[in-house]
Order: structure tokens, then sequence, then C-alpha cells
């Protein structure tokens, strides 16, 4: 049985996503920015992952592949991170409770290892989720 | 022979930024180099320059290709799906000026559309909040020249406003403040331990969205009533001396972000704020201040407010603004499926909504205005590309403490491309001659 744990995930702005975002959305940096998950060390260990691993991150509202890379502001045991940017907004709570806001931050999810599943790039994940035809 | 334009604004975030330099070629069509901007904005106004720019509007075809149109087309596709639709919405307007802003609204008027900004996904519950509360506020020159305790609330300026500090809030000597970070205290509320809190002097890990437990436990700090031993993750001494802290200061902020308004709790979370900031003033004087992440979100908040009176989430279907945060808010709207029509600009809600209100984006007809490749424009069946608001034409736009400031062009737009407010007021011509609107 593939191993796996819980994190409550948060997602937020990092400089290199602002720069992504401005360079290209449709580009390989874009993913390289936000197509990640910032953990925690001791729960890379309890996941029994090595850094840079890609994951499956997986909430009651979907899931998605990303990389699990070594928490850049932390320690922050239990806490899971992924940018903003479709990738955390593939997994996040989508619940306003009539506030207009959804619940970006404080989502419960698991984490599991999908070493050979790829990252998808941005415009190509929202597409895909959304049943687009590309060419 | 290159020319330098001094005083340029930055068109990134809320902060507005108004000292930027740009070097542009001699015919003023090529942008070089820009100066004192932090890396965000510079990747802005270099990327105006990338050569595999789109630089005609686009349809999205049956076979999933794209089919290259004319500006014509586009505004025809644009006004009659407007025309047409029962409850469309027009989102976005933060990343445009606010003459376009006003366009926009004469649209949404005429088409009776569903009209929101991008504080659907950021600041919307401190809007709820200051409307509840109200705001005891102050501008960013008197946080300069001010503010000796300075507090970063689930915000992380050092990666979302990257020159905030430096030219605001920590760094700069003010008229009171006259050894910059030496004046001042800094404290950091943040679940992580950001670049932001690293620099703090003190740092309150809190649990993860437990803000409005840590900010009445401060409000008790500071009568002096008795506390639980912990109180989000923080030990009641900790709170006290934080109190303390806040007390003994002549002037402080509290800057909030994300970290509170998309927690738990939301705008209740900000109501405590606020209470908080009003029982700070008590003792000393005290302000509070959203973080706006948009260069023109607050702008946007401000035609909103004096056009229909309302700041976010208007709903203008039955002829006249309503407005109900959960019934008229983008976000609400698209994942119940309501809406049939979808005009995106100056936005990115392809990448920044949950993916379920994406899915509701793709299924409707849909116009997504953005000189950018996007998620939103990925899922629209048109794309305009526009000319850069500050970079390559100039507008109204409102700073973060609601200073009105004019962004200025520095380059010329690749040719025959329009811009926001050219794009907008032909597809609003062309919507009251299908309306028959006087």
């Amino acid at each position: 049985m593939t191993k796996n744990i819980s994190l409550n995930l948060i997602s937020g702005r990092t400089i290199q996503q602002g720069v992504a975002i401005e360079g290209g959305k449709e580009k390989p940096l874009y993913r390289t920015a936000a197509g990640i998950i910032e953990m925690d060390e001791s729960d890379l260990k309890k996941l029994g992952a090595w850094k840079n691993t890609n994951v499956r991150v997986t909430s009651k509202y979907g899931s998605v592949v990303v990389k699990a890379i070594e928490t850049t502001q932390g320690p922050h045991p239990g806490l899971g991170f992924i940018p903003m940017g479709p990738w955390a907004n593939a997994i996040i709570d989508p619940n306003t409770y009539s506030t207009g806001m959804p619940t970006f931050k404080g989502v419960p999810v698991t984490v599991e290892v999908a070493m050979n599943e790829p990252i998808l790039l941005g415009i190509e994940l929202v597409q895909k989720l959304c049943g687009v035809k590309t060419a | 022979m290159t020319k330098t334009i001094t005083d340029v604004i930055c068109p990134f975030c809320g902060t507005l930024c108004d000292d930027l330099e740009v070097v542009v070629s001699d015919d003023g069509k090529k942008l070089l180099e820009v100066y004192n901007s932090c890396v965000i904005g510079t990747e802005k106004f270099l990327h105006s320059q990338s050569p595999d720019r789109v630089t005609l509007p686009r349809m999205h075809q049956e076979d999933g290709s794209w089919k290259e149109i004319s500006y014509d087309e586009a505004v025809e596709y644009s006004a009659q799906m407007l025309a047409k639709a029962k409850k469309p919405l027009m989102f976005g307007w933060s990343s445009t000026n606010c003459e376009a802003q006003s366009v926009g609204n004469e649209i949404a008027e005429i088409s009776r559309s569903c009209c929101d900004n991008t504080a659907a996904t950021c600041h919307g519950t401190s809007l709820i909040a200051i409307q509840d509360a109200g705001l005891p506020s102050c501008t960013l020159g008197e946080i300069k020249n001010r503010a000796d305790r300075v507090i970063f609330w689930g915000c992380n300026p050092a990666h979302a406003h990257p020159r905030h500090m430096s030219r605001y809030s920590i760094f700069p000597r003010g008229f009171f403040t006259g050894k910059g970070q030496m004046s001042r205290k800094l404290l950091v509320v943040d679940p992580r331990i950001t670049d932001t809190a690293r620099m703090a002097d003190v740092h309150l890990q809190i649990e993860q969205g437990k803000d409005y437990e840590l900010l009445n436990a401060l409000r008790v700090a500071l009568k002096g009533e008795w506390l639980p031993d912990v109180v989000a993750g923080i030990p009641s001494e900790k709170i006290r001396e934080t109190a303390d802290i806040l007390k003994s200061g002549r002037f402080g902020i509290i800057f909030f972000g994300m970290g509170v308004t998309q927690s738990l709790g939301k705008n209740h979370n900000i109501d405590e704020a606020i209470a908080l900031t009003k029982d700070l003033n008590e003792h000393t004087k005290f302000s509070i201040m959203p973080m706006r992440g948009h260069y023109n979100v607050t702008g946007s908040g401000e035609v909103f407010a004096w056009q229909f009176g309302f700041p976010y989430a208007v709903d203008l279907t039955r002829g006249f603004a309503r407005y109900n945060p959960g019934d008229t808010s983008t976000i609400d709207l698209l994942t119940r499926g309501e809406i049939d029509a979808m005009f995106t600009i100056g936005s990115d809600p392809g990448a920044h909504f949950p993916i379920s209100a994406v899915q509701h984006i793709a299924a409707v007809p849909s116009v997504c205005v953005d000189p950018h490749l996007t998620p939103t424009s990925g899922v629209s069946k048109l794309h305009v590309p526009v000319a850069f608001n500050g970079v390559e034409c100039g507008g109204n736009c409102y700073r973060m403490d609601n200073v009105p400031i004019d962004c200025r062009k520095v380059v010329e737009s690749p040719e025959g491309m329009l811009t926001d407010e050219e794009f907008l007021i032909k597809v609003r011509d062309r919507l009251k001659q299908l309306k028959g609107v006087a």
C-alpha cells in the first residue's frame, strides 16, 4: 500500500511565483515556481520521500501532482504550502461561507509519492481539468 | 542614443512604487532597461517586449486550435455575447486603469451584468468587515514618517510587496523615525517563519486559522484580564509582552493580508483586527491597512463604489445595483452555474479561482482581455490581447492606501494594438447599437 501523510494546506504568494506570472504563465518556469508543495523536513521523512520528488496531493475537492520540496520558509511541521496558482487551486476548498471568498488556506490534504506521474504546465493543467480541447 | 524616463509608476502590486527609471530606445519603441523596481516589476516591464507576444485577437476553434481575427470581429463577438446573455459576469478590472473600469461599468449597466473585481479572492472579506466596523486608516507617507510599531499579520511583503518595507514601512528614515529600522519594532504573525518573519523583533508563529482567537487574546491582554496559558499556539506571557510593546509605541500600524482574509473566520477575523485597532487607540495612536495585491484593485473598488455604491460583488441584472456577498459574488455565481457569459479583463481567474469555478468559465461563451497568455485565455472562447497598462498606456490607479496615482506610458505598444479602454469603448458603442440604447 502506498504510504501517505495528512497535512494542513495553505497557499500564498512567493516572489518566484510573482516573477513567473509576469514572465509568462505558458512557460515551464511557472511550473517550477508554483507546481510545488513546500513541506517540512520532518514531514518529508514521515512520507519517506526524497526532496524534489513528485507527489500527488489530494483533498476532498480534487487531486494534483506537484513536486515536493523542502520548505524555504520553515520549519512548519504539519503544514503544506503550495504557491498560489492552478496547482493549489485544483485542490483548495471553494466554499465561501457566504463571504464570496473561497477557503484558500486551511484545507486538509493527503500527500503520497507519485514518482512517475508528470507535473503539468499551468495552462495545460487548467485546460485538462476543464475538459478544454487543445490542438 | 537611448532615453531615460524617470518617476515611472510600477504596475504590479498595491505599493504602486513611483520612483522607477526606464531606459527606452530613441524612437520610444523598445524598452531596454528598468531601474529601482523589484524583480517582479522588472519582469513585468521586460515581458512587454517579448517577441512571442500575441498581437491579434484569437478565437478558439472546435478542433482546439486558435484562429486569428481582427479587433472589429472581437468587438462584435464580445458585444453580441453580452447582448444575448441573461446573466453575464464581467470580472477582473484590477490590472487596468480607472478610466477603463468606468467604461466597463457602462457596459455592465447596459448589459445588466454582474460585475466584480479581484477582491473576490483577496480582500473581499476585508471590505465586508470595513462596512461592519469602519477602518481607522492612514496613508503610507504617515507610516514612513511616524510608525514605530509595525505589524504584518498574515502577510509576507518580502515576497508579495517586495519594496513595501524599503519605501514605507520598515527601513526608510522618516520625519519622526529618523533612525529608520532602528526607530521601529516589527511584529509578524504568521504560521510559517517567512522571510518577513525572519526580520521581525517579535514573530508569533500562530496555529494556522486561529487569527480570531489571537486577536481577541491581544484585546484581553490590553485590558489586563485573565488569559488561558496558550492561545492559538502562543503562550499567554508572550501575548502580554506583545500587548505591552504595542501600547508603548507612539504610532502603530497593522498591515493584514491573505492569511487573515482567506482563512476560516474570514470577515470576522478582520472585524476583530479593527476592534483591536480601536482598543489600541485608548493607549496610543494606531491604524490598520489591508495589503492590497493588484496595483489597481483599490481603484476598482473606488470606481465601483462611486458609480454603483458597492466596492465589489455588484449585481445589475435587475437594472439596479444589488450587493450580497455569497449571492452576488463571483465564485458563488460560478460554482452554482448561474452565469451564461463571462467577460474577463485585467485579471486571471483561470489561475486563481478554485477549479470548480474555472470549469464553469470554460462551459459558457467567454472573452478574456489580457496581454498575456494565461489559464483564463486558455479556457476562453475569445482572447483579446491589449496594451500593457502602466507600460504602453497611462491612466489613473489607486495605491493600497487609497491615494490615486497616474500611471505613465513609457513605450509604444505593437502597431495596431488597442488599450483596454479603447477596446471597451468599441464594445460599449456596439452594445448600445444592439440594445437600441441612445
